[in-house]
């Protein structure tokens, strides 16, 4: 108890999440020589440890937006700034868990969660992280498997476990639920929110799933169509552990599904 | 009443994976049928008379018989003798028509000399050659797999590097691709002339041979190989901490494996044509030159034996690089088995 409290009295200031802000980004690709514009002037901030939820149509540029918060795109116009730093490159405090799992086919289980730690040259001296991720994401006992010995789900917790292990002060989540059946997603639901809360980071969620942004996150922003912007940002009023059956979860979403456009079929 | 007395022995063993693999101790007829066969070609070749008397038709005859006594033995000891029995068995019905393909073979040459004489070695005329001409042909195999080993080597890094670095950068694809759409096509024997001219000996002139032929199919799949990787592993990567040399050396190459192995195989292909042709022009060593120097002296029986050591040589390099493959490329589901 006393070791707990102790350490719990050391970490908090680095094991905090990030702010984030993000100041009138826009973005375009070329597509056949036209210009495609994807988005539109986004604005938001996101507070330290925060959890949001990005919902919004198909192809109105979230994953766009996840790679610019990732370093891996810049935009066209605007600011994206990490606790006030502009975001220049890719940097492993800022993990992208892709909408497929993309594991590394050539390499075992085990080998893809340390793939970051080896990257980073540090595999050596904290090799015992990657078990940790491994028991995190419920892999214990797969170290050996390769990625096409596994099921979709357990690829999907793997390309968690590859993400969490570098102990990301922002995670950015695309669609990591969205291939799996509608069970395992219960489950990693569950999972993914106690990986927030035990990890203290701030996360970033691209879902399609209103009810899922609902259950999981602290915030919601519904996002129009191409070229998207911000149409709602809905703070989601609820403490942890929520129960699927909550009459305000009912509310919210009947709010975010309007901003969608859906209101009718409701 | 046997089988039911044994119903209990065979349960209470059932548990081992030796027992169960066992085929329940039904005879093995096709290996009964083959070692007759056998028998019988042995007998044709001791008993028959050759029209043209030939050494070495004893040697032959025991050769068959002992091969009908392995059969035999399998037969006998049934899976005792673990994987080789099981590769024999495997094979039963290669071993019966081998012993009707020889004893045919025997006949129409040795027996009744029915195919045109010289042109058509008998089998005791090959067996003779590997009895008589072991050294030499021994040799020969020698020169040719050294010859093979070097030129492959270099042919098969060079083809890997300049893959590697025309997929990876830009600029050396601009400048190396023109070359090697030029240049790639060409056979590697159109060189032979002017190589052997250039090169200090014919030696060197081969080796140089072999690896241009190794190197354009290597290169070519290498590069394609790195120009598909899914630019994902690299997003992945960066946002890992990657650093360039990690995404080459750990993200594109292992990536482009599978590739590179299609080169590899290719080039080996070629390779021993290339080899063949070098050595009957230029070096005058290995199997090449042997079969070269087997029809100067119309010695056709060796140029038989030289061409079934080629077959197994090329083949046994073939496995070498399967087996090879297999090992790096375990992670693939669904390889192709040779
Ligand atoms: N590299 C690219 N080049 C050209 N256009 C692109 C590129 N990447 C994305 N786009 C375009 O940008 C738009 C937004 O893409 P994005 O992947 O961000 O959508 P999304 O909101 O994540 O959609 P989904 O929910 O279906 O994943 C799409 O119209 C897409 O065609
Ligand atoms: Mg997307």
């Amino acid at each position: 108890m006393v070791a707990l409290a102790q350490s719990d009295f050391r970490e908090p200031a680095h094991r905090t999440g990030v702010q984030v802000d993000i100041n009138a980004v826009s973005h375009q690709f070329e597509l056949e020589g036209e210009p495609l514009p994807v988005l539109d002037r986004v604005s938001f901030a996101v507070e330290p440890g925060q959890f949001v939820a990005l919902l919004g149509p198909s192809g109105c540029g979230k994953s766009t937006l996840l790679r610019l918060l990732a370093g891996l795109d810049h935009p066209t116009a605007g600011s994206l700034r990490v606790n006030g730093e502009t975001i220049a490159d890719p940097d492993p405090s800022r993990i992208l868990v892709f909408q497929d799992p993309t594991l590394f086919p050539w390499r075992t289980v085990r080998d893809n969660v340390a793939l970051g730690l080896e990257a980073q040259g540090i595999i050596r001296t904290s090799g015992d992280r990657v078990d940790a991720a491994l028991r995190l994401v419920g892999l214990a006992g797969f170290e050996k498997a390769y990625p096409h010995q596994l099921s979709g789900g357990m690829a999907q917790r793997v390309a968690l476990a590859r993400a969490l292990v570098n102990d990301p002060r922002l995670l950015l989540l695309d669609e990591p639920l969205g291939k799996l059946d509608s069970l395992t997603r219960l489950t990693m639901q569950a999972e993914l929110v106690a990986l927030w809360q035990k990890a203290a980071m701030t996360a970033v969620l691209v879902t399609h799933d209103v009810e899922e942004a609902l259950f999981l996150t602290q915030r919601v922003l519904v996002f129009g169509p191409r070229p998207a912007r911000i149409v709602a940002d809905i703070p989601v009023d609820l403490p942890y552990p929520r129960h699927r059956g909550d009459p305000r979860l009912g509310e919210l979403r009947r709010e975010a599904l309007q901003h969608l456009g859906l209101a009718a079929s409701w | 009443m046997t089988a039911i007395e044994s119903n209990d022995t065979r349960f209470s063993t059932a548990a081992s994976p030796a027992a169960s693999a066992r085929p329940a101790g039904r005879t093995w007829w096709t290996g009964a049928f083959a070692a007759l066969l056998w028998l019988a070609a042995a007998a044709v070749i001791e008993f028959w008379p050759e029209i043209i008397p030939a050494p070495y038709g004893r040697e032959l005859a025991i050769l068959a018989v002992l091969v009908a006594a392995l059969l035999g033995l399998v037969l006998a000891t049934g899976p005792f003798l673990g994987k080789t029995a099981a590769w024999i068995r495997y094979y039963g019905p290669w071993f019966a028509v081998a012993a009707v393909g020889l004893g045919i073979w025997e006949v129409l040459t040795a027996k009744l000399a029915l195919l045109p004489v010289p042109f058509f070695a008998s089998p005791q005329g090959i067996l003779e050659v590997y009895i008589d001409d072991w050294a030499r042909l021994g040799e020969s195999v020698l020169h040719s797999v050294l010859l093979l080993a070097k030129g492959y080597f270099f042919g098969a890094v060079i083809g890997f590097t300049t893959g590697v670095t025309i997929g990876w950068s830009r600029a050396a694809g601009y400048w190396v691709h023109p070359i090697l759409r030029l240049i790639g096509p060409l056979p590697a024997t159109a060189w032979l002339p002017l190589s052997f001219f250039i090169f200090p000996s014919s030696g060197s002139a081969s080796v140089f041979l072999i690896a241009l032929a190794t190197a354009f199919p290597v290169t070519i799949l290498t590069w394609s190989g790195i120009a598909s990787v899914n630019r994902d592993y690299y997003d992945i990567a960066r946002t890992l901490g990657a650093s360039r040399w990690f995404l080459i050396f750990k993200v594109a190459i292992p990536a482009a494996l599978p590739h590179v192995f299609v080169g590899l195989f290719m080039g080996l292909g070629t390779s021993f044509a290339v080899l063949v042709v070098a050595e009957m022009l230029g070096v005058k060593a290995g199997l090449g030159w042997y079969l070269q120097w087997a029809q100067g002296w119309a010695a056709y029986a060796n140029m038989y034996a030289a061409l079934i050591v080629m077959a197994l040589m090329c083949s046994s390099l073939i496995t070498i690089l399967f087996r090879i493959r297999d090992r790096v490329l375990s992670w693939q589901k669904g390889l192709v088995r040779w």
